[in-house]
């Protein structure tokens, strides 16, 4: 069996999932009952200065009949008094000797007032701090969250005079809601920080309501941006986790990664870990479900690691990252076509519509006999269950004129029915990197890219 | 009251809940199979995607537009052999419910007037019957303005769709309210009037510059055995239960002959009604039965029994009151012309089932209209050619009256009246009107 156990950063857990610092992780109550279910660690919802929640303050994005695949939140820091958080931190750790209790914290930017937080959570006996420079609604308003987290400088500053005080691990997390990830991060690392983690909210506004023509969700006739988290946000999340991953400064620095946004099965979790990162923290999916997925986070993880023969936590976290490559050193000569196993093609004919109208009509209908069929070209007279599924004609791809796009792979609804199978394309590898450098006028002169492509034989219709 | 109870409409409407879950499962596949297998090609994904949006007067329109007759047909067409047995999602033995569906989105115009029709083109047809082929004629050529009047033999409209479906799939109120609205479009429905006995085609010619013809079929088949005055016609039988279901006779042994769609339903509402006991006798064999194969999966789990290869030759009575049928067995020859086989006395003699009530359901007559003008038939049905037009120029015909091939079922009625309405309309807007 796979040791799940992590040290990141001097932190130990016996997992690698740790509730994020927000709702669930709100009260020692809680996080009494996430331990129990199993969670190796908690981020403590951020504290700070006094604030005042509003309702109605979770606003969702459904689609296709399934709940909450973005949530938007305009809620604030912990309101709940900084003591009680503080006695209830210093109870959960003590009770809790092998799980990871860090807090998540955000003052005022003066030096002050960060040495104070510091010292405070130092108090409780916690494990490490995580610097919240995120929150993107409210908080920033008052020039913490995201205003510090946008401003490379503010974030080195602020980083500076925490590591003046802290002698336990600190965490800097980043906000998303930035051009590049990188320099809030290489701020982060110049400042001494312990480790990183992302991503925090991103900016967004879920919907309008079409009775009232208010914003949804409503706060008293108004709304407005508020933090976007769930699976939506994954893909962006996994982008901006490799994107560390791929910088020199950052990579160089080897401090360890905690990432999260979207994470909601240990498939999501493997992604994490694969693309750089340490240790996992969840938020939007204990929210739908409760801490309980965390069996099958830990359940999950660990077959899956067995099977594929890796026995901690290390040895697969960045094991894909160094198959991130930009656009220019890709090789242009590498060809997939689509195709269809017939046996399992259920004659949607999504794929039909998908590559006709979009992509390169090289789908075919195909009747009983060989016989190319146009769509709808059947009499009206012809009808019943019989007619309709016995004269139904098949999709095939015309593998010729396929350009791989993988469009109706993308959209087809059987598992496992399109497959995109690779095939010499004849041509010798090369990257766009090397093209440039060895044809440079590709680059400035439609004929001398079409002079370049027929002596490659690469054929564009 | 118990008694009418037992009729109430089997399957419960669809919550917003359940149809949004339902229509989201939905593909949304292109040149839909569904689309192909329903005989009014209604845009079947298109309407339920409509569902899944929101958009339920649009998703009503998508069917009316195919079939203006969307609310009957969503309770009443044999799905399993249509729509629902074509669609992708089969497969898995979970095809998407486009009938509950359908009625979702057509429930939600109930009442409400949402079809568009043209503006009167001083062209006018005579329809003879307000059954589905001719509401869905005459609601096509009212959309397009033409003056359209119905004639209907009996008091109320709606043909079968009122007066022959069982309360189970369609109450009498849904059959109505669909007659409603096609008047709603301009069409006037004459009751009490009836070709052949207070109308003559002769006078209509003169009136109309056409007519369509879509009487149905006659009444229930003679079998010619002795005492067969005693027997209830199952067409009457289940009349009643849709119109009095209360005041009606009900057995405590009842027998129904037949192995049809209506024979089942004639067990269906003795058996709901409160007959100890209903049995199905059928001269052939299980396999050799014309009703759908869920029907009779349905009518089993009701309780019904069956008595196969089994033919009745005389009723039993005692002063007027049936005590049992007399049968004798039968066995399986060679296919006869419908490529069923047919079915010969074993010649071992005649028993008798016990029964205090019998109800045939053997098949209506072929349309005495056909004979009685004088029209060219096919098997006893009204010929008609591609356009639907009988051997008389500007004489249409459409429904159960022309169908000699094939089960005849309420859509195939809806798709005749509206291509006869379409063939009508061009050729009145091209001016070589009735000859
Ligand atoms: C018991 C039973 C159950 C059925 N169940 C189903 C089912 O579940 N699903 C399904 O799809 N189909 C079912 N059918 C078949 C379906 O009802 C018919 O196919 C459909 O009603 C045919 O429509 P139509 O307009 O041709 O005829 P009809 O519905 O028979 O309408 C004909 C109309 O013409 C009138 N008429 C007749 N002669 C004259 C005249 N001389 N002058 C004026 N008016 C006249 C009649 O009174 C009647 O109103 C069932 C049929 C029966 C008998
Ligand atoms: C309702 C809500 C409140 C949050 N509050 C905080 C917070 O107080 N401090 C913080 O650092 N992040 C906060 N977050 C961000 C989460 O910690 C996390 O970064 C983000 O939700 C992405 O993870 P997820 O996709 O698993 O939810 C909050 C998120 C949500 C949805
Ligand atoms: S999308 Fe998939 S299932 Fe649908 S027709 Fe194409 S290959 Fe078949
Ligand atoms: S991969 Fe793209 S081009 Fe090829 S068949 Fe699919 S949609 Fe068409
Ligand atoms: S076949 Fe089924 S899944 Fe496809 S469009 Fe029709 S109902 Fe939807």
């Amino acid at each position: 069996m796979a040791d799940l156990s992590i040290n990141f950063a001097g932190i130990r857990s016996p997992n690698p999932f740790w509730l994020a610092s927000a709702p669930p992780a709100n009260s020692g109550a809680q996080i009494h009952r996430a331990f129990e279910a199993g969670w190796g660690g908690a981020v403590w919802k951020t504290i700070g200065p006094p604030v005042l929640n509003v309702s109605n303050r979770y606003g969702a994005w459904h689609h296709g009949g399934q709940r909450m695949l973005g949530i938007n939140n305009v809620e604030l820091i912990s309101d709940r008094p900084l003591d009680v958080n503080l006695r209830e931190i210093a109870d959960v750790k003590r009770a809790w000797p092998d799980r990871a209790v860090l807090v998540s914290a955000m003052v005022e930017s003066k030096p002050e007032s960060w040495h104070d937080i510091i010292r405070q959570i130092e108090d409780t006996g916690a494990d490490g701090i995580e610097l919240n420079y995120g929150c993107p609604h409210g908080m920033s308003e008052r020039g913490m969250g995201a205003a510090v987290g946008q401003v490379p400088e503010y974030c080195e500053q602020i980083t500076r005079w925490v590591m003046e005080a802290a002698h336990i691990p600190v965490i800097v997390k980043l906000t998303p809601n930035i051009t590049n990830i990188v320099s809030p991060a290489r701020a982060a690392v110049a400042a001494g920080a312990n480790a990183l983690s992302l991503i925090n909210t991103l900016n967004s506004i879920t919907g309008v309501d079409l009775d009232t023509l208010e914003i949804s969700p409503n706060i008293g006739g108004k709304g407005g941006h508020g933090g976007y988290a769930g699976p939506a946000v994954k893909p962006i999340a996994l982008n901006m986790l490799a994107a560390l991953g791929s910088d020199d400064v950052v990579h160089g620095s080897r401090l360890p990664i905690s990432a999260m946004g979207g994470i909601t099965t240990w498939k999501d979790a493997a992604e994490f870990l694969l693309l750089g990162a340490s240790s996992l923290q969840v938020c939007t999916a204990v929210m739908h479900y409760g801490y309980r997925i965390v069996e099958d986070l830990c359940d999950g993880l660990s077959n899956w690691m067995d099977a594929k023969g890796f026995r901690t936590i290390p040895e697969v976290t960045a094991r894909s990252l160094g198959r991130i490559s930009d656009f220019k050193d890709l090789d242009l000569s590498f060809r997939a076509v689509a195709r269809i196993d017939s046996r399992k093609c259920i004659q949607c004919n999504l794929c039909y519509v998908a590559c006709n109208d979009t992509a390169h009509q090289c789908i075919d209908l195909i009747d009983a006999k060989g016989n190319l069929v146009q769509p709808y070209s059947y009499a009206v007279s012809s009808n019943g269950k019989q007619e309709a599924t016995e004269t139904r004609p098949n999709p095939r791809v015309r593998e010729v004129d396929c350009v791989g796009c993988r469009l109706c792979y993308n959209i087809c609804p059987v598992d496992q029915c399109i497959s995109m199978v690779e095939v010499p394309s004849g041509r010798e590898p090369v990257t766009w990197d090397q093209l440039v450098k060895s044809r440079p006028e590709v680059t400035e002169d439609w004929e001398a890219m079409e002079k370049y492509r027929r002596e490659a034989g690469i054929h564009v219709h | 009251m118990a008694a009418t109870k037992g009729l109430a409409e089997q399957l419960p409407p669809l919550s917003p809940q359940e149809a949004l879950v339902e229509a989201n499962r939905c593909l949304f596949c292109y040149d839909a199979p569904c689309t192909h297998a329903c005989p009014t090609h209604i845009d079947i994904p298109r309407f339920i995607k409509k569902i899944s949006t929101d958009n339920l007067i649009g998703s009503a329109r998508t069917i009316l537009e195919a079939n203006l007759l969307g609310a009957t047909c969503a309770r009443v067409c044999p799905v399993q052999e249509l729509c629902e047995g074509a669609c992708v999602l089969g497969h898995d033995h979970n095809p998407i419910m486009i009938g509950r569906l359908q009625r979702y989105a057509m429930d939600h115009v109930s009442g409400k007037d949402v079809v568009k029709r043209a503006p009167q083109n001083g062209r006018s047809v005579a329809v003879i019957g307000s059954g589905p082929a001719g509401l869905s004629c005459a609601g096509e050529l009212a959309r397009r303005g033409h003056s359209v009047t119905i004639f209907e033999k009996r008091p109320l409209g709606g043909g079968l769709s009122t007066y022959g479906i069982i309360a189970l799939r369609e109450p009498i109120e849904a059959s109505l309210e669909e007659v409603r609205m096609i008047e709603s479009l301009g069409v006037h429905i004459e009751t009490g009037a009836e070709l052949g006995l207070n109308l003559t085609l002769e006078d209509l010619r003169k009136r109309f510059d056409a007519i369509f013809l879509s009487p149905g079929l006659g009444a229930t088949q003679v079998m010619g055995i002795p005492g067969e005055e005693l027997i209830v016609d199952g067409l009457d039988y289940i009349e009643q239960s849709k119109l009095n279901p209360s005041g009606m006779c009900i057995g405590r042994n009842v027998l129904v002959i037949g192995a049809g769609n209506t024979a089942i339903d004639c067990a269906t509402v003795a058996k709901r009604l409160g007959a100890d006991q209903v049995t199905m006798i059928y001269r052939r064999s299980e396999h050799e039965m014309s009703a759908y194969p869920h029907e009779y999966d349905f009518v089993k789990k009701e309780g019904v029994e069956f008595r196969f290869l089994t033919q009745p030759v005389r009723v039993l009575s005692d002063g007027g009151r049936v005590t049992g049928l007399a049968c004798v067995h039968m066995e399986l020859g060679e296919p006869d012309s419908s490529g069923r086989r047919s079915a010969q006395p074993a010649g071992n003699g005649e028993f008798v089932i016990p029964a205090d009530q019998i109800v045939k359901a053997v098949g209506q007559q072929k349309p005495p209209l056909a004979q009685m003008l004088g029209l060219e038939v096919d098997r006893g049905f009204i010929k008609v050619n591609t356009d639907l037009e009988t051997s008389l120029t500007g004489v249409f015909a459409g429904g159960d009256c022309i169908r000699a091939k094939n089960s005849a079922s309420t859509v195939m009625a809806v798709q005749d009246g509206k291509l006869a309405a379409a063939a009508i309309h061009l050729r009145l807007n091209t001016g070589n009107t009735n000859g």
